[in-house]
């Protein structure tokens, strides 16, 4: 691994093993290290130094409130930084490449067949004059070259793998024809339809109803499972991140406040800022009122 | 300043309750094209009492709430507020009630309770000002209630597009406490802020109903609502599905909307129903 800062990240501390997908031997997906980004115009750093590690079916957590940094971090990673925003210090690595060594079409490439993303507004992301299906269609074409017919027939079965119940029927219909909950599962579809190796989710599930918001995580919790799926999950709800993710990264104001292990960072919050998020949950959340039992 | 009677109101002590809703049916549009939004809704809100009310999008909450409120006609039943019925009351009867500021609303987005173009002290005084407070004591007053809401009188003379979200929210709620109302509704008061914020306002919140305040706190997140409600009430698909106190309704619920809210509902423990349970409830939801 070629580094690029002047000293190696103080905490990357190994974690424990989360699962059988998470062997030693398997490359990372994605390595970030101590990565910096600045505004190009008022010359400001705005993120000061994440690293994080993602192996084959893992799934990491990024949690801050707006502002601190998350999405900005995303947007490098997946080489889509705002107008003069910058990588000034720090690497990315995707499978064991750098980013800033790939070419424009090299990441076309790599964007949808290696690492994809959804973010919080589904219906942005989808052209409102063509029927989902079609563009869900086009994703299978263009990333992996299937001809008309099996493109078509691939989307019905992406649109009935994230359990919209009626493919058919949504494969025809308009964005605005579908809830946010519908569409975010048709931006997940698409998302994954090249059979990348990680997704991005960026406050996928926060303009949605508790219980759909649910409906989604379950849906990540599932591709991950059955396709070793790698996530990042953002989010500036502690909880959401705590159920899918085995590592958690607290940021505030462009630094990592805390890194580690989920387990750890909910039991023995060190910073004072998760320390502030935990105890919001505890106070005025529905945990209070759960049986403990239930607790693993 | 408040109505509350000295010594604290308990919802028991209680003559009437602040908010009493009964049998409501609310209907949109007229003729073919007529749809029913709330379906014999009955729900009471008691002095000092927070009630949470929780419901998905289309549920109906805000349609409840903008009933109260005499924005949208009931079709059905009554709508007491402080003891008055106001389901057959006019525009004259409403404009009167609401200049006596004795139920007041707070927005999800501050923004839209206050005008961009007052300064925070001007939005404050302006209900005192209508009803004939002189500018002195409604001024004296507006300090107090800044205060009360943790905020500094320095930003008496500052716009809302000056202040953070979080100071807009709170500015919003002195606001709504300024006229010394029997009954506050809040709809998504904290869903915009973030966690600090959300903290503070959930604080404050608490401190009201010691005052006596009735509060109806609308929210389709039971995890922001159920540290802070008495009561909680579910709303789904216009009818109420399960009322009890907070700790009966999450932590024993019956419905099966009730019980996939619950399920559904991140906390620190990761999902507290599995994922093979959530799917059975929407099933049976379905169908």
């Amino acid at each position: 691994m070629t580094t690029l800062s002047p000293n190696a990240a103080p905490e990357r501390s190994p974690r424990t093993a989360p699962g059988p997908t998470d062997t030693p031997e398997d490359p990372p997906v994605l390595a970030v290290h101590d990565v910096r980004i600045s505004d190009g115009v008022t010359d400001r750093e705005i993120v000061h130094g994440v690293s994080f590690t993602l192996t084959p079916g893992k799934a990491v957590g990024i949690v801050g409130e707006s502002g601190s940094g998350k999405t900005l971090t995303c947007r490098a990673v997946l080489g889509i930084l705002p107008p003069h925003f910058e990588v000034t210090a720090g690497s990315v690595e995707i499978t064991g490449t750098d980013i800033t060594t790939l070419t424009p079409a090299q990441w076309t490439a790599l964007r949808g067949t290696t690492i994809s993303a959804v973010f919080q507004d589904p219906a942005s992301y989808l052209n409102p004059s063509v029927k989902v299906g079609a563009q869900i269609a086009e994703v299978l074409r263009v990333k992996k070259g299937l001809k008309r017919r099996e493109a078509r027939h691939r989307a019905v079965a992406l649109l009935r793998a994230v359990h919209l119940r009626d493919p058919e029927l949504v494969y025809g219909q308009y964005p605005y024809e579908l809830s946010g909950g519908m569409l975010q599962r048709v931006l997940i579809a698409a998302a994954v339809a090249a059979e990348p190796r990680a997704l991005i989710a960026d406050e996928a599930t926060t303009a949605l109803d508790v219980t759909v918001q649910a409906e989604i995580l379950d849906l990540l919790a599932e591709l991950r499972e059955e396709s070793g799926l790698a996530l990042v999950v953002v989010s500036h709800d502690l909880a959401v991140v705590a159920q899918l993710c085995d590592e958690v990264l607290v940021m505030r104001q462009g630094e990592v406040v805390e890194h580690g292990p989920t387990h750890a960072v909910l039991h023995d919050p060190r910073h004072a800022y998760t320390r502030l998020l935990v105890a919001e949950h505890e106070q005025y959340g529905p945990d209070k009122f759960l049986d403990p039992e239930e607790a693993s | 300043m408040t109505t509350a009677a000295p010594g604290a109101v308990g919802p028991l002590a209680s003559p009437r309750p602040a908010l009493e809703v009964t049998d409501l049916d609310v209907y949109y549009g007229r003729g073919r094209g007529r749809r029913q939004a709330l379906s014999g809704v009955s729900l009471s809100v008691a002095p000092g009492e927070t009630v949470g009310l929780i419901g998905e999008t289309g549920s109906g909450k805000s349609t409840l709430a903008r009933t109260v409120l005499g924005l949208v006609r009931a079709g059905a039943g009554s709508v007491r507020v402080a003891g008055e019925d106001v389901t057959g009351h006019g525009g004259r009867r409403w404009r009167a009630l609401r200049r006596r500021g004795v139920v007041q609303y707070v927005f999800q987005d501050p923004l839209r309770s206050l005008d961009p173009d007052l300064t925070i002290e001007d939005s404050l005084t302006e209900p005192l000002l209508i009803q004939g407070t002189g500018r002195a004591e409604a001024s004296a007053r507006a300090r107090a209630l800044l205060d009360r809401v943790r905020l500094s009188e320095d930003l008496l003379e500052r716009l809302p597009g000056e202040l953070s979200g979080g100071q807009r929210q709170r500015v919003a709620v002195a606001r709504a406490l300024i006229t010394g109302p029997e009954l506050i509704i809040l709809d998504e008061p904290v869903s915009a802020l973030d966690s600090a914020n959300r903290v503070q306002i959930l604080e404050i919140l608490k401190e009201l109903r010691a005052g006596g305040v009735a509060l109806l706190l609308i929210s389709h997140d039971l995890g922001s609502v159920a540290g802070t409600a008495d009561r909680v009430a579910v709303l789904y698909r216009g009818e109420l599905v399960e009322t009890g106190t907070a700790r009966q309704v999450v932590g024993d619920p019956q419905h099966p909307y009730t019980r996939l809210l619950v399920g559904s509902a991140p906390t620190l423990r990761g999902a507290s129903a599995d994922r093979a349970e959530r799917e059975a409830l929407r099933a049976l939801l379905h169908t």
